[in-house]
């Protein structure tokens, strides 16, 4: 086998591939030919490192070092200066919003140093395409020791021992899920991976399937031997076109290798793996929702009981979990339920993946041990917010979830004290917003889409989630009453106890929260026919100060709808009949004439 | 053989026969007629129909209940705007809007000229690049709305 001196990482997740990184992926294969280094340094292609705001990024061992946004043009200058001379990149390296200085090394960087790796512990720094490099990181030896060394009950007690609960949302520990399907009576039982991510502002599923999806198949052949089954799905979304090829690829080489199929290491134990695309349903997240959807026909839930471990897809008893749950366990096999349940909270055991968004500065994915408070991870984590404004809440748990405040920034993280304020840990979205961020907007936005998403089968989610969002838009247009409010906290309540599945009952919680602890901002909509994050288009109007107007023609040269008229002589005018509030002028105005009131 | 060779009843009967006496096949035969077809003509439907013996109402239900499906001719390119959370927060609805005004076309319409059709999306899963499109299979992060233009004249 041939030795390198050094390796150099280039991402290909859909972040950093869409920042540019397969450009600088090939600029640099070329600058190694071109040197004569393709012999001493090895290239690798790897999954998502998480800082997807800084990418395309960069990564050189053996010393670790993180190069952010880099161009092709940056390539020759790492070549030269790290691979040659030995001296680090300085413009490239990481700088510490905070105090400005540059961080060389991978796992010094704040939004590194806090994390606990388990579930992403591969991602980034092997090539998902090579099964060899999963298996040099200890890959599917969790497999072989349960399947070789311990009986399923074995296996399946170390699961339960170990506190792991379900990482797609409710929480329910999953060695008791798994044993309740291995109790069923059946001979034919099936084991589903919910890769149906379609919370808006989640991605750690796609980032596990893109970069280390071996670390997933393991974790449903140890499932599947610890509750008797022998063929599994992975639900997948269709938006996910790279997540599919690289879980049809990793498929493909673990049947190859003998560690999918019949009779898998000469033992008795038989799995099948197939994927099934998704068609675009939110609801299909949902698990008997997700089955029915397997089985062809519409995504519609059904009530429970009877319970997927007795009556699941087909009729056979089957277990569901999802894809960071499944990822979770071969780590678990390998290390014992001892070692996993020492990290963590009580009650919450382990680590949890979150998608940190929106105004703050590292935006990405993080994988912290629960029970870290939600200051760390926006402020030390996630570097502050983005242009140092006020921050104003926090959206845990997607269209779920709910809106936390400043009160709640020391609020340890994990699954009871996060439904005890409200939110639900959800799939682990954390959604950051500021001072300019309208809570009312926000309600709304998520009640579009749960509404839009809304199968239709019962009526109170149909039709509740349906006069919820009429009353907010009407708030959000100025017309709305004191009693309004009144009614949509009713709806709301009555949505959440009355709906068949946990989309409807989980819907009315962004309303809930923010009528909570954001009441004054609805009032002030009702009461002052006023916005006060000012981002609410009916009751804002954007003005050009003709004092400040340089007359640039610039905010004219933007304008969407063409509805600013001036020239070199005459200072702009917006015209207010035609203006749709885009806040476009206002961006682009280098003198700050354009006003917004 | 291609779609220009044989007739869409024909296509769509080649697309179906491995799924013969197989469960679950309904929805992998929807996808891969749309991929080939671009869309889902009611001559497809109803060869699915005869050849799976499932009555055409369940097919029906099926195709449009998934936002996936269509039923009518689409663009060349399909521009998916996200309209997830963390996009939301930093200005697509502006994205939008703009791509709206360049090209004449509503949501979830296509241009006269087949050229694109629009899609608003619940969320692309790019959020760290906020605010994003996706054309076609391509993603395009950290926009703003004087990006748009420059993008749109890459698609022919």
């Amino acid at each position: 086998m041939a030795l390198y001196r050094a390796h150099v990482l280039i991402c290909k997740g859909t972040g950093c591939t869409a920042s540019g990184g397969p450009s600088v992926y090939s600029a640099m294969q070329e600058e190694l030919k071109r040197r004569k280094l393709d012999r001493e340094i090895m290239l690798v292609e790897t999954g998502c490192h998480g800082m997807c705001e800084m990418g395309p990024i960069v990564v050189v061992y053996p010393e670790g070092a993180l190069y952010c946004r880099v161009t092709p043009e940056d390539v020759p200058e790492i070549v030269e200066e790290h691979l040659y001379k030995g001296r680090l990149v300085e413009r490239l390296l990481y700088t510490v919003p905070s105090e400005m200085t540059k961080i060389p090394h991978y796992r010094d960087i704040p939004f590194y140093s806090k994390q606990h790796r388990i579930v992403l512990r591969n991602c980034g720094y092997i090539n998902p395409e090579h099964i060899e490099e999963y298996i040099s990181r200890d890959g599917y030896q969790a497999f072989a020791k349960a399947l070789l060394e311990m009986t399923p009950e074995k296996t399946l007690e170390e699961v339960k021992n170990s506190g792991l609960r379900g990482r797609g949302g409710a929480g329910f520990p999953t060695g008791l899920k798994w044993e309740f399907a291995r109790k069923a009576p059946g001979d034919k039982k099936y084991i589903i991976c919910n890769a149906d991510e379609g919370d808006p502002g989640a991605f750690m599923d796609r980032s596990v399937l893109e970069g280390d999806p071996h670390s997933l198949i393991e974790g449903m052949l140890l499932g599947a031997y610890a509750i008797g089954a022998d063929e599994g799905y992975i639900y997948c979304r269709a938006e996910y076109p790279l997540a599919i090829k690289r879980l049809k690829n990793a498929i493909a080489q673990a049947e190859e290798l003998g560690l999918l199929g019949d009779r898998i290491m000469g033992t008795d134990f038989s799995f099948h793996l197939h994927i099934k695309e998704g068609a675009g349903a939110f609801v299909c997240g949902e698990e008997t929702a997700l089955m029915a959807s397997i089985e062809g026909k519409r995504g519609m839930p059904t009530p429970r009981p009877p319970f997927p471990a007795q009556h699941g897809l087909w009729g056979k008893p089957t277990n569901i979990n999802n894809v960071e749950t499944w990822a979770n366990v071969p780590q678990i096999i390998l290390n014992g339920a001892e070692w996993y349940s020492s990290i963590g909270t009580e009650k919450s055991k382990g680590t949890k993946v979150f998608a940190l968004t929106g105004k703050v500065k590292n935006t990405g994915l993080i994988e912290v041990p629960m029970g870290i408070t939600i200051r760390e991870i926006v402020f030390e984590l996630g570097g502050g917010i983005l242009n140092d404004k006020g921050f104003k809440a926090v959206q845990v748990g997607g269209p779920s979830g709910g809106c936390l405040t400043e009160e709640h920034l020391d609020l340890p993280v994990d699954y009871e004290s996060l439904t005890a304020a409200g939110a639900i840990m959800g799939s682990g979205g954390l959604v950051v917003m500021d001072e300019d961020t309208c809570m009312v907007d926000v309600s709304k936005f998520f009640l579009e889409f749960t509404q839009r998403e809304s199968c239709g089968k019962c009526v109170p989610c149909r039709e509740g989630t349906k006069q919820m969002l009429l009353l907010l838009e009407k708030i959000t247009r100025g017309e709305g009453t004191m009693e309004d409010l009144e009614t949509l906290e009713e709806l709301a309540q009555m949505v959440k106890r009355m709906s068949l599945c946990g989309l409807g009952q989980t819907a009315p919680n962004p309303v809930l929260t923010t009528l909570q602890y954001f009441r004054d901002e609805y009032e002030a909509h009702i009461k002052d026919r006023e916005c006060p994050a000012k981002a609410c288009a009916a009751l804002i109007a954007y003005t050009i100060d003709p004092e400040a107007c340089k007359k640039c023609g610039l905010c004219a040269k933007n304008c969407p709808v063409n509805c600013i008229s001036g020239d070199r002589q005459t200072p702009y005018k917006i015209d207010q009949e035609r203006c749709i509030k885009c806040g476009t002028c206002l961006e682009v105005c280098p003198f700050n004439a354009v006003h917004k009131d | 053989m291609t779609l220009k060779t044989m007739g869409v009843s024909e296509k769509t009967k080649e697309l179906v026969a491995p799924w013969k006496g197989r469960k679950g096949g309904l929805i992998p035969i929807l996808q891969s007629v749309q991929r080939e077809i671009g869309y889902l003509p009611e001559e497809a439907l109803a060869t699915i129909s005869e050849e799976l013996k499932i009555p055409k109402a369940d097919i029906y239900g099926v195709a449009t209940f998934y936002a996936q499906f269509h039923l009518k001719p689409r663009g060349r390119h399909v521009i998916r705007v996200c309209r997830g959370t963390a996009c939301h927060v930093r200005g697509s609805l502006k994205i939008l809007d703009k791509v709206k005004q360049i090209l004449h076309v509503e949501e979830n319409d296509t241009t006269e000229d087949l050229r694109f059709t629009l899609e608003p999306v619940a969320c692309l899963g790019a959020c760290g690049l906020a605010p994003v499109v996706m054309i076609d299979d391509e993603t395009h992060g950290r926009l703003t709305p004087d990006k748009v233009q420059p993008i749109l004249d890459k698609y022919e």
